[in-house]
């Protein structure tokens, strides 16, 4: 039976489902004529829910016989998914004008991929993880295809659904052992399973967990499931990528986390080993790779790759610290990385998008605001203080020492110098190279007033993390209470 | 007793055989026919479970909706299936390598295969006795209320995948003749019709 008190905790999920489909309809009766009206009243939705969501009680709830769940960890995840959904619908307008794909499904599946996210970080069970998965990478699969004149955006579209559904196999298939060898899909029954001195949870409960989590792994794009990123990084229209990078990550990163840390906290030696392989190759091949890339946005993925490998060493350490460490980086990665999408969207010479890295050439000389900005989300991607990077990878390295895990933290190290080389080389060539034509300033007010926030968050965060840190803290300790 | 499972054997062995055909068969109207006759002995194999509801679901889904649509797939898209099966040989001892590799794998999991005697009694819905209720009334039952959630966002991924449908598939095209009510409605004689005067054998 539904019940008020099963109402309550998921009225931000109602509001914005029933938003989506508002608008839906308002967009089907307008025609593509109401692409901008629908664009805003989108964000307008995003906004409304992130303030419902604050306006619930902040204690921990349940609902639906605990398929869902609310507590501090989904609601500081959540807010960023947000913010980033938000944020990506804004930078989309302007360039979906100017290429004429401006249709208005888009903002409206930017909405349900968000609801998706929301279901996703707030899943308290094995059913509702997988339907929030799906919800979300549905809508994904279409927005990557969305330009379906273009070649290279349908190639992107179709990888990434033929790989997510194989990876949504993968998952499926782990996720019916752990319920055939568990008997219940709940992640607190599972949780109370596997607690205590007698408890066994057998071959069966870990190879489920083995392919559950390789196809988490997948979504969050970690080695060595990472194939698909760079081609539907740089296939997918430029937008559409920035999105990618940002709010599905953070949702399928709080996902893996609710997972890992909640039901199979437990299991943490059986699991801790495949988090530390995953999270070591990921960073090596952030890092190597994307050193000889010269399309900005395949670089972009194989920076990604390397983020996300990052955020795992806060996850293999496994104790409340790395959590925390993973909710900071998340947070701060949101705001380097839409900054710098920001810098790709404006690279338009003659109405033509640039993408090369070489068309960034003398940068400084022809835009030294956006050349500033750029340099200042480079550096920080290569975590060099006092930038934003340099603390997110500051938290989950300290995390990772006090756990013991030396050998993860110096590699850890060692891939983020061998990576800033790459960071570095796009300040050179802004800085010092031959300058190139320049960029038409057409890229719209929106997009440098998101870089301006964006790059002002970065440089100042030192000045006044507490906030963040402060939510992180709040979110990582609610996981450690329950568990 | 002996006649249910001479029905299982039965219903098994046609099954599997008829899965081997869906592959081998040569012609692909023949492989999806294969595919119809595999379902049907699975939903028999389901019915001797006891699990009637479930049968029925395959029979009118997957039968009636899935494998005439592959049919219709099949007949209506032009492609040269012999000359996609070239070539199909040489993958073979790769394939057997990792169906092999799964099988053991597969044995090795079944090998310690311990349920824990109250796993059944932890599911999240215990089945009521057959004797009590039918199948339909039970799924009826847990799928209204207590999966209500899961319902629901089961019914918006469906909404997806038709607004993604349509946004990537559906175009205005031009020169294309449409049916336009008012318009054919108000035509008047004059303008649709012409009266020639033909002459006799020489043709319009």
């Amino acid at each position: 039976m539904i019940t008020t008190a099963d109402i309550y905790p998921v009225l931000p999920e109602l509001f914005l489902a029933v938003a989506a489909m508002a608008l839906l309809m308002y967009g089907v009766f307008r025609g593509d004529k109401s692409t901008g009206s629908c664009s805003w009243l989108a964000v307008l939705a995003l906004i409304v829910t992130g303030v419902i969501m604050s306006l619930l009680p902040e204690n921990a709830e349940s609902a639906f016989r605990g398929q869902f769940v609310v507590d501090q960890f989904a609601r500081f995840m959540k807010w960023l998914v947000l913010l980033g959904s938000a944020l990506a619908v804004v930078m989309s307008m302007n360039y979906n004008a100017r290429e004429q794909i401006e249709r208005f499904e888009f903002p409206v599946l930017i909405l349900f991929a968000s609801l998706g996210m929301l279901l996703m970080v707030s899943a308290n069970d094995l059913i509702s993880l997988y339907v929030g998965l799906e919800l979300q990478s549905l809508a994904l699969y279409v927005i990557a295809a969305f330009r379906r004149d273009s070649t290279k955006s349908s190639e992107a579209g179709l990888k990434y659904f033929v790989l997510g559904a194989l990876s949504s196999g993968m998952l499926l298939y782990g996720a019916s052992m752990i319920y055939g060898f568990a008997g219940t899909t709940r992640f607190d029954a599972l949780a109370a399973l596997f607690t205590g001195p007698s408890a066994d949870p057998g071959v069966g409960v870990v190879v489920g967990l083995v392919f559950l989590l390789a196809g988490l792994a997948f979504k969050v794009s970690a080695v060595p499931f990472h194939m698909w990123t760079p081609d539907v990084y740089e296939g997918a229209p430029t937008p559409v990528t920035a999105f990618f990078a940002v709010a599905p990550k953070i949702a399928a990163i709080a996902l893996l986390v609710r997972t890992m840390v909640g039901p199979f906290g437990e299991l943490f030696a059986q699991w801790q080993q495949i988090i530390v392989f995953i999270s070591i190759a990921s960073m090596l091949l952030g890092a190597l790779a994307a050193i000889w890339q010269t399309n900005i946005k395949r670089l972009l993925a194989y920076s990604s790759i390397g983020h996300i490998g990052y955020a795992l060493v806060g996850l293999a350490a496994g104790s409340e610290e790395g959590i925390r460490g993973i909710g900071v980086y998340m947070a701060i990665y949101l705001a380097m990385n839409v900054g710098t999408f920001c810098c790709v969207l404006s690279m338009r010479r003659q109405g033509v998008l640039a993408e090369g890295i070489d068309d960034l050439a003398g940068l400084a000389r022809n835009h030294p605001m956006m050349a500033a900005a750029m340099a200042i989300f480079m550096f920080s991607m290569a975590g060099i203080p006092p930038l934003a990077g340099f603390f997110g990878k500051l938290y989950v390295f300290m995390a990772a020492v006090n756990e013991g895990l030396y050998v993860l933290a110096i590699i850890g190290v060692l891939t983020s110098v061998i990576g800033a080389f790459y960071y570095l080389r796009i300040v050179k060539i802004m800085y010092f190279d031959e300058p190139a034509d320049a960029f038409d300033r057409t890229a719209g007010r929106e997009i440098g007033a998101i870089m301006a926030v964006a790059g002002m968050f970065t440089l100042l965060f030192f000045v006044f993390p507490s906030p963040i840190v402060e939510g992180a803290g709040q979110a990582a300790a609610v996981l450690f209470a329950s568990g | 007793m002996i006649l249910q499972a001479i029905s299982f054997y039965a219903f098994a062995a046609v099954t599997v055989a008829a899965a081997v055909m869906v592959i081998s068969a040569r012609n692909p109207v023949h492989s999806v026919l294969f595919l119809i006759l595999a379902f049907f002995n699975a939903a028999g194999l389901f019915v001797l479970m006891g699990a009637e509801f479930i049968a029925m679901i395959l029979v009118i889904v997957y039968v009636g909706a899935v494998a005439v649509l592959f049919l219709f797939v099949v007949m209506m898209l032009d492609i040269n299936f012999v000359e996609l099966r070239q070539g199909f040989l040489q993958y073979l001892p790769i394939g057997a390598l990792v169906g092999l590799v799964l099988l053991a794998e597969l044995v090795l999991i079944l090998g310690s295969w311990a349920i824990a005697p109250d796993t059944a009694s932890r599911a999240a819905a215990p089945t009521p006795a057959i004797t009590e209720t039918t199948n339909t009334h039970a799924i009826g039952q847990v799928l209204y209320t207590d999966y209500i959630y899961l319902f629901q966002a089961a019914g918006l991924i469906l909404l997806i995948a038709m607004i993604g449908a349509i946004v990537l598939t559906l175009r205005s095209r031009e020169g294309v003749k449409r049916q336009r009510i008012s318009d054919q409605v108000g035509r008047t004689r004059e303008e649709s019709v012409e009266v020639r005067h033909v002459e006799p054998g020489s043709g319009v």
